[in-house]
């Protein structure tokens, strides 16, 4: 409900946000215009300021001071009014007052869209679009990060919807301020606030002269000027009227003839609330408040794109012809945040077709075993929203589903799709699988994920349905490819092949691009070590992913491949000549990296997970602590990057190195050196250490459980390590 | 006392299609170019002792900002009901207002003037801008404002 809210107040609100953010963040340099300009402040009384103003221009109308601070008189010069900026320590005029063209035209079109008071109601409107977006936003971040208490934790997640995140965070807060802020002046425009005080009467009675000296007056001398609002003086030759004199703290009259206050009324919390609301909104007299106003309106236009851009991937939902519920003996229930789930949905309906099972694929929310009587077998295929939380069309599915009695009838697969970058990995489907066991459904193959809409992933889940079912088919899932590019081979390195793990290092130079390429954004996108490239195999549309061991700033693009026996891919490549090229596109990767600021890095990993983590090594120009713990076979034969890492630890990119070989003697595993260092590790980590973990699963999974055992007793667990981003895996 | 009451019937007269006595009036204020937001304007009239006797147009809605049209809030008291019906929109910069009203042929030639208080937002307050007496004669003469107003003619 919250989505969906954000969603469609941003979409109908985001041309008109956008006009009325730029607007406002262009206004916001006016306020710091004026602290320059603005004479210098006194500490003065308004007796002393009034009767130095009158001395210098005696025809003097009107006092007053703007939210600024500045002080602005209005008199006559001659038969012409005039108003001016005073310089309060002389009293005299200094310059013209007012607000330029450019100036006025910006307000009116920021509060009333230039169509008076219609553009202020739409503009109020806006503002109360804002509001709700800020507050919703608010909402969603928190759930995206998983709880009001890591709001602040690193980032994850990738592209528009990262961008999304990171400028949202920064700017919700001032957008909230504003938007509320706004709608107070809106309605103190329209007379729509709880009554502030009354303005006071004009007194019944005054003392009929005239003349009494203005710098003697007892309630002028008694307001100082940081509380001064204005001074209205009485018409001249008029021995009936008086002066008017408003402050912070009310509004009265004074007599003219012998400076005595005649009426006066105190400011209420409403009168208070409504400059004060004034004040903040604009800025004015504290430009650096209004600046980060202003810079926080332009993230308006940016959160706008990037969401309208989220919106427009996710709708693309179901397009399958789908078989009947009431006749189907498969039923397919998918709950997707982005969209992506259902291209895998519609490949296993194909194959599950072809094969003659009559599939309905439908979203989680049309659960109704009720309406199924042919259903021998049920699939769930579930993404998770953020961090563990079910996406947009699942919402409420959890409860239905743990409340529905299993079906002793039907058989149930439950498959994951989800990012191991967070805590919570595949959350939402684990949870599903728990519930499923607690209502004792059957089970046709047992739970699995699929990280980051892997193909690899999701054909091997595919294998072990086409067993479960006794068929005979491939999930071939080719999710549709972005731009590639050709990349060429210029060395290749070769460890392991006696010790049965042949791995080669193959470095490929960077696409050459054109000036034109440069200019229309078409070169290879910047890439960091940790990030992904993805290579399509000769004879296959199925992009294989394999962990970068270089930065485009190194020149080259470095990975590190296992040779796997039947592997296409690895195959290929560990045959690849120099001179040789591959087709291949980038995947950014951002949660794998070290984070910045000087903090130690702990690298782990074993075998191919060297890639990333010599890349980060490489990098490591400016001598921040780094420790490596590396897991291999045999020192003679896959050490891989030996002469590098010596030379590193050399000249100070690597503080530390342990190896661990388990083909030796004596065999040790990287899990192993980890726990036999486990006092400098323990005392890493306390100082606020970030470990990056790279290799194969089982290996992660023996590094975790060895990591969470050394830092367990020093106050510290795996979960917060993970959700503060300092503890990072890459996987697979 | 008789004429103050007249006036009061008078001063709604513009939903009241002919009175007795009544003639038909057209108040017309040329604004100057006073590179501004549109002006709120005040029209009113006092005695021959410079007493307040009623309001006959005022332009611009928010009751909030009437105290800047500082002559007819003393005068009136503020009193939003005297100006009941009897009100229009702001006047912008350059533009021009026409009002026709049936003001009481009493009100002529006995002393009677019409004030004009002008004020626009962040803004001078010009009260008086405009003080004119009810004539015969001055009917369709041109006066000439200060600050917000260009020039000022009532004619019969």
């Amino acid at each position: 409900m919250t989505r969906s809210l954000h969603r469609w107040f941003g979409l109908i609100a985001a041309i008109a946000l956008c006009l009325t953010a730029l607007s406002g963040a262009t206004l916001s340099i006016f306020p710091v215009a004026d602290a320059v300009t603005n004479p210098a402040s006194q500490q003065i009384s308004v007796a002393t300021l009034a009767a130095r103003v009158q001395a210098a221009e005696p025809t003097v109308e009107q006092i007053k001071q703007e939210p600024s601070g500045r002080i602005v008189a209005f008199y006559f010069d001659g038969n012409t009014p005039v108003s001016s900026i005073i310089d309060p320590a002389t009293g005299a005029p200094v310059g013209e007052a007012g607000k330029s063209d450019l100036e006025r035209w910006l307000i009116d079109f920021h509060r009333a869209y230039l169509v008076g008071d219609n553009g202020r109601y739409a503009a109020a409107i806006v503002a109360g679009l804002m509001l709700a977006l800020s507050i919703s936003g608010a909402f969603l971040l928190a759930r995206r990060a998983g709880g009001w208490r890591h709001i602040l934790k690193p980032v994850s997640g990738k592209g528009q919807s990262r961008l999304h995140t990171i400028v949202s965070r920064i700017a919700v807060p001032a957008l909230f301020f504003s938007s509320i802020t706004a709608l107070w002046m809106v309605a103190a425009t329209f007379d729509v606030l709880p009554a502030g005080s009354a303005a006071p009467m004009f007194p019944e009675t005054v003392s009929g002269k005239m003349g009494f000296d203005l710098a003697a007056m007892e309630p002028l001398q008694n307001t100082q000027l940081d509380e001064f609002r204005s001074l209205t003086f009485p018409y001249a030759n008029d021995p009936t009227d008086a002066y008017r004199l408003k402050t912070s703290a009310g509004e009265g009259y004074i007599d003219q003839g012998n400076g005595a206050l005649l009426e006066w009324s105190d400011a209420n919390w409403v009168d208070k609330t409504t400059h004060l609301a004034t004040v903040l909104h604009t800025g004015q007299g504290m430009a650096w408040l209004g600046l980060i106003l202003g810079v926080s309106a332009l993230g308006v236009p940016v959160l706008g794109w990037t969401g309208t851009a989220m919106w427009l991937r996710g709708r693309k939902g179901p397009k399958i012809a789908s078989v009947a519920e009431a006749d189907a003996d498969t039923i397919v229930l998918v709950g997707s945040e982005g969209g992506t789930t259902w291209g895998f949905a519609a490949t296993l309906q194909t194959a599950l077709m072809q094969h003659n099972l009559k599939t309905y694929v439908g979203p989680m929310n049309t659960f109704d075993p009720a309406r199924w009587p042919h259903a021998k077998r049920l699939i769930l295929l579930a993404a998770t929203y953020g961090d563990g939380a079910a996406p947009s069309t699942a919402s409420g599915f959890a409860e239905k589903f743990s409340q529905s009695p299993a079906r002793s009838d039907m058989q149930l697969a439950i498959l994951g799709f989800g990012d191991r970058s967070f805590a919570h990995y595949c959350g939402f489907a684990s949870e599903l699988t728990e519930r499923a066991e607690k209502s004792g459904w059957k089970t046709l193959v047992p739970f699995e994920t699929v990280n980051r809409q892997s193909p690899q992933d999701f054909a091997r889940w595919g294998r072990a349905l086409a067993g479960a079912l006794d068929l005979d088919f491939e999930l071939n899932h080719v999710p549709a490819l972005p731009k590639t590019w050709r990349l060429t081979l210029i060395s290749r390195r070769d460890y392991g092949a006696d010790v049965q793990a042949h791995t080669t290092i193959l470095r490929f130079a960077l696409p050459h691009a054109s000036l034109a390429d440069r200019l229309t954004g078409k070169m290879l996108p910047k890439f960091e070590a940790g990030d992904l490239v993805a290579i399509v195999p000769e004879g296959s549309n199925l992009p294989r992913f394999y962990s970068l061991a270089s930065g485009s700033k190194d020149g080259f693009l470095e990975i590190c491949v296992r040779k796997h026996p039947g592997g296409l891919c690895s195959n290929q490549l560990t045959a690849m000549e120099p001179g040789q090229e591959i087709t291949a596109f980038i995947r950014a990767n951002p949660d794998f990296r070290p984070a910045r600021g000087k903090r130690p890095v702990v690298l782990i990993g074993a075998g191919t997970g060297i890639g990333p983590l010599a890349g980060f090594a490489r990098a490591n120009q400016n001598g921040r602590p780094m420790h490596l713990y590396f897991g291999a076979r045999h020192p003679a034969s896959d050490a891989l990057y030996d002469h590098e890492i010596a030379e590193w630890k050399a000249d100070g990119r690597l503080t530390t190195v342990a190896t661990a070989y388990s083909r030796l003697a004596n065999p040790l595993y990287v899990q192993d050196t980890l726990k036999a260092d486990a006092a400098n590790l323990a005392k890493l980590m306390t100082s606020g250490a970030q470990i990056l973990v790279c290799g194969g699963r089982e290996m992660a999974e023996g590094v975790a459980a060895a990591v969470a055992e050394i830092v367990e007793p020093h106050g510290l667990n795996l979960k917060t390590l993970k959700a503060e981003g300092r503890y990072a895996e890459d996987v697979y | 006392m008789k004429r103050f009451m007249a006036i009061l019937a008078l001063t709604t007269a513009l939903s009241t299609p002919v009175l007795a006595h009544a003639g038909q009036v057209t108040l017309t204020t040329n604004m100057a170019n006073y590179r501004g937001p549109g002006a709120y304007l005040a029209y009113y009239v006092t005695d021959a002792n410079g007493k307040y006797v009623g309001s006959l147009w005022m332009a611009g809605g928010k009751s909030r900002y009437y105290e800047h049209l500082r002559g007819w809030y003393r005068a009136s008291g503020g009193n939003t009901g005297d100006i009941n019906g009897i009100t229009g929109a702001s006047v912008g910069s350059g533009r021009k207002l026409e009002v026709s009203l049936n003001l009481n042929d009493a009100l002529f030639d006995a002393g009677y003037e019409l004030h004009i208080d002008a004020a626009a937002e962040d803004m001078r307050e010009s009260p008086n801008e405009i003080v004119v007496p009810l004539t015969s004669a001055g009917s369709g003469k041109a006066i000439k404002g200060t600050r917000y107003i260009a020039n000022f003619t009532y004619s019969r």
